[in-house]
C-alpha cells in the first residue's frame, strides 16, 4: 500500500514518520513520536487530543515554524507533491510556505498587527510569494477574498482593534486563503469565540472547502465542533497517532479506548448518556512510558500493554492499540504503508 | 417541599418568611456605564443591563447565558457588588445589597463565592496554596491558626486535591490546570458561602477536566445545597448542572426557562438560533451548512427600539417588534419569554 509517486498529485499532504523532539535543560520532550498520515486533496483531517499531547507541535512541523530548541526534527512530508524536508529553510520559506501551506495561529484574533491596516497585511503575503504581482491586483483579491469569508469590503481600511473578534478571526482566515494554498492548518481556530460566530466560521471553511478545493489540518480539542469538517479524525496522545479513521466511522464508534473516553467527554444536547472524564492526567513527554502510552489511564489495560502495541490495520482504519490484534487485517510497520492506508 | 414547611414552622416566625422569600431577587436591574467626552462632558450610556429582574431561591443552580457582550458579565458584577447599579435593587435574604453601608456590604460579600473564568489568572502566582485559602479566612476573622489549616485541608479534601499536605506549600503554577480551578473553588466556599457565583468556570479547560469541574460543581452545590449562578455562553454544558437556565440578549433576559423545557421547546428566535449553533459530535455535520441570523449583536449604546433582537430576526413582526419592547409572556408556569410571537399563548 505504498504511494506511488505518481498518485502524489492526488494527495494534498503525506507525512511519513515525522518526528520532532525539543530539547530542554533536563531532557527531551517527545512532542510528536513517529506519525504517518496522509490527506487527499479537497479533504479536511481534524486531530483531537488534550492540551499537551502534541497537537499544536505537529501543526507548527508541518508548517515549519519551530522554536530554537528543537532536538531531532524528521520524516518525509509531502506538501502538494513536494518532498520539503529536503529543503533549506531559505527555500521553504519562499516556495512552500504560504504558496503551499498557510497556517492560521491559535489565538488568531491577536494574530493581527495591530498597527497595521487590514488590506496591507492581508496582502503582504501575496506581495512575498507572487512574484511580479502588481500592488492594484493585489488589492483586488483582498478584496475577492475579504467577500469570500465574509468581511465587509470597507472593512479592508480598518485597523485590527476597530472590529470584532468573529471579525479578526475571518480576517485572518482570508490572510491564509489569499495564496490559494493547497492545505491550510487550523490552530484552535474557534475556540475563544462565541457559539454563533464559531458556528460561523465553520460556515465559512466549509465554503473555502466547497469551492475553493482546499484542504485543512484543523488542530482543536473540541471534538462536538471539530465534526463541522472533518473527513477524517487523527487521533494524538502523547505525541502518538493512536487512531486514524474517516469521520463517519470515528463519530458512530471510536476504536482507541482513548478516543472513546474521549467522546464520553464531551456534552451533548440531547440524550441521556452520563458525562465521563478520563482519570489521571496524561504522561510527561519527557519521560514517557515505555509501553503503551495510554496503558496507565486505561480501563482495558491489560500486561501486554507494557509493550508499545504497532498500529493495527482494520479495513480502512488505523489503531494503536492491542485490543484490535486479534480482528486486525495486518499489522502495518512502514512510515508509506501508514500514510498511505489511511487515503 | 410539604416536608421542607413542617421543618420550618419549628422555627421561628422570622425564619420562616426567611425561607419563603428568595435568597436573591433581582429587581428592574440596570447596569449603564456613563460614556465621557474630553473626560467630563456626558456622552451617553452603555446599557449593558437593562431592565432585568429575576428571583434564585436558596439551593437552586440557574444558568445565565449569552455571547459575548451582552451584559452577562456586567449582571455577574452587580451581583458581586462590584458595581453600583445604574438602577433598580438587588435583594439578597430581602435586603438591598447597597442599603447599610460597608459593614452590611462586607457581610453580603463573606456570604457569596465566586468562580473565575481563568484560574491560572485568578490565583497569586507568589502565594502557596496554603496562603490562598487561608487568606479568606484572615478577612473573615478567624484568628485561630490551627483552625484555619484544619478548614484549607477539609476545603482541599471536599474539592479533592488530595492529599492535601502534598498541595499546601506549593505554588499555582506547580498545579495542572484542573487542580488550579479546584483550588479556586475550594477558594470560593472556603467561607460557607450561601451563594456560588461561576463565571465560565470551565471554559479554559480541556474537555476531560472540564466535565471533571463541572461534576465537582454539581456535586458541591447538592450536598451543601447551594445556590449557584452559572454564568456561560455554552448551552451544551449547561444541561449537565442547573436546573434553570436564563438566555441573555444585549442587556435583557429573553428567556426564562426550566433547562429541559428550554432544550426540547425553544421559543425565543435567538434560543432557536444558539441551540441550532451548537454541535454534537456527528460525521454529517461537515456536509451543512448551519443557519445563523445575520449579523451582529447591536451596540448597547444605541440599542435598536423594540425588541432587541429584531433586526436579526426573520419572524419579526413589521410595526411592532421595531417598536415596542415585548414584555414576559408566560407560555407555561416554568417557561416565560420576552418576544411578540406568543402574545396569544401567554
Amino acid at each position: 500500500m505504498t504511494v506511488p509517486s505518481a498518485d502524489m498529485q492526488d494527495y494534498a499532504l503525506v507525512v511519513e514518520d515525522l518526528v520532532l523532539y525539543f530539547r530542554l535543560t533536563h531532557g527531551v520532550v517527545q512532542a510528536v513520536d513517529h506519525v504517518s498520515f496522509s490527506l487527499k486533496k479537497n479533504r479536511a483531517v481534524v486531530v483531537i487530543g488534550e492540551s499537551g499531547c502534541g497537537k499544536t507541535s505537529m501543526g507548527r512541523a508541518l508548517t515549519r515554524l519551530l522554536p530554537r530548541n528543537v532536538d531531532r526534527y524528521t520524516g518525509k512530508v509531502f506538501i502538494d507533491g513536494v518532498e520539503t524536508m529536503a529543503l533549506d529553510d531559505e527555500t521553504y520559506r519562499e516556495d512552500i510556505r504560504w504558496a503551499k501551506i498557510s497556517q492560521v495561529p491559535q489565538a488568531a484574533m491577536n494574530a493581527l498587527n495591530p498597527v497595521l491596516k487590514l488590506k496591507d497585511q492581508v496582502m503582504e503575503p501575496l506581495l512575498l510569494h507572487e512574484k511580479g504581482i502588481s500592488p492594484e491586483a493585489a488589492l483586488e483579491r483582498v478584496h475577492e477574498v475579504f467577500d469570500f469569508v465574509g468581511v465587509p469590503d470597507g472593512f479592508i481600511e480598518r485597523y485590527p482593534f476597530e472590529l470584532s473578534g468573529g471579525m479578526r478571526q475571518r480576517v485572518v482566515i482570508a490572510m491564509a486563503l489569499i495564496t490559494n494554498p493547497a492545505v491550510i492548518v487550523l490552530d484552535e481556530p474557534t475556540s475563544a469565540l462565541d457559539v454563533l460566530t464559531q458556528a460561523n466560521i465553520y460556515n465559512v471553511l466549509k465554503r473555502i472547502k466547497w469551492e475553493k478545493g482546499t484542504s485543512f489540518v484543523l488542530i482543536t480539542h473540541d471534538v462536538a465542533t471539530s465534526s463541522e469538517l472533518a473527513d477524517d479524525v487523527l487521533v494524538m496522545y502523547a505525541g502518538h497517532m493512536m487512531e486514524y479513521s474517516s469521520a463517519e466511522e470515528f463519530f458512530a464508534e471510536p476504536l482507541h479506548p482513548y478516543a472513546k473516553m474521549l467522546m464520553a467527554a464531551v456534552p451533548k444536547l440531547y440524550g441521556d448518556e452520563e458525562l465521563q472524564f478520563i482519570p489521571g492526567k496524561p504522561p510527561s513527554l519527557l519521560s514517557p512510558p515505555t509501553g503503551c502510552r495510554f496503558a496507565d489511564r486505561c480501563p482495558m489495560a491489560t500486561e501486554k500493554c507494557k509493550i508499545e502495541p504497532p498500529t493495527f490495520r482494520l479495513g480502512e482504519r488505523l489503531v494503536k492499540c492491542w485490543l484490535y490484534e486479534k480482528e486486525a487485517d495486518e499489522i502495518v510497520t512502514s512510515p508509506e504503508a501508514l500514510a498511505g492506508v489511511s487515503s | 417541599m410539604g416536608e421542607q414547611q413542617v421543618a420550618v414552622t419549628t422555627q421561628s416566625a422570622a425564619e420562616a418568611a426567611a425561607q419563603e422569600q428568595p435568597l436573591l431577587s433581582v429587581r428592574h436591574l440596570k447596569i449603564w456605564y456613563e460614556l465621557k467626552r474630553f473626560g467630563f462632558l456626558h456622552a451617553g450610556y452603555v446599557k449593558a443591563v437593562d431592565d432585568v429582574s429575576f428571583d434564585l431561591p436558596a439551593g437552586e443552580a440557574i444558568a445565565v447565558v449569552g455571547e459575548s457582550g451582552c451584559g452577562k458579565s456586567s449582571l455577574m458584577k452587580a451581583i458581586l457588588g462590584l458595581v453600583h447599579p445604574h438602577d433598580g435593587q438587588i435583594l439578597f435574604e430581602g435586603k438591598d445589597i447597597w442599603e447599610g453601608g460597608n459593614d452590611a456590604m462586607r457581610a453580603y460579600r463573606m456570604s457569596v463565592g465566586y468562580v473565575q473564568q481563568d484560574p491560572y489568572g485568578a490565583l497569586p502566582p507568589f502565594m502557596t496554596i496554603r496562603r490562598i485559602l487561608e487568606e479568606p479566612l484572615i478577612l473573615a476573622g478567624v484568628k485561630d491558626k490551627e483552625e484555619r489549616l484544619e478548614r484549607v485541608i477539609r476545603s482541599l479534601e471536599e474539592v479533592k486535591v488530595t492529599p492535601p499536605s502534598d498541595f499546601l506549600n506549593k505554588y499555582p503554577h506547580m498545579l495542572s490546570g484542573g487542580q488550579q480551578q479546584r483550588v479556586v473553588i475550594a477558594r470560593a466556599l472556603i467561607r460557607n458561602p450561601k451563594m456560588l457565583i461561576a463565571d465560565e468556570p470551565v471554559s479554559m479547560l480541556d474537555a476531560s477536566v472540564r466535565v471533571e469541574i463541572l461534576k465537582l460543581l454539581d456535586e458541591v452545590q447538592k450536598e451543601r445545597s447551594l445556590s449557584v449562578i452559572y454564568i456561560t455562553h455554552d448551552l451544551s454544558t449547561v444541561r449537565y448542572f442547573s436546573e434553570r437556565i436564563f438566555v441573555m440578549y444585549a442587556g435583557k433576559l429573553i428567556e426564562k426557562s426550566d433547562t429541559n423545557e428550554i432544550l426540547r421547546d425553544p421559543r425565543h428566535p435567538y434560543t432557536w438560533a444558539l441551540l441550532n449553533a451548537i454541535s454534537d459530535p456527528l460525521a454529517e455535520n461537515a456536509t451543512k451548512l448551519r443557519e445563523i441570523p445575520p449579523g451582529e449583536p447591536p451596540s448597547l449604546i444605541t440599542p435598536p427600539p423594540g425588541c432587541r433582537f429584531h433586526p436579526r430576526c426573520e419572524k419579526a413582526i413589521q410595526g411592532l417588534c421595531d417598536a415596542e419592547v415585548p414584555p414576559e409572556f408566560a407560555v407555561t408556569p416554568t417557561h416565560a419569554v420576552a418576544c411578540w410571537l406568543y402574545r396569544e399563548d401567554a
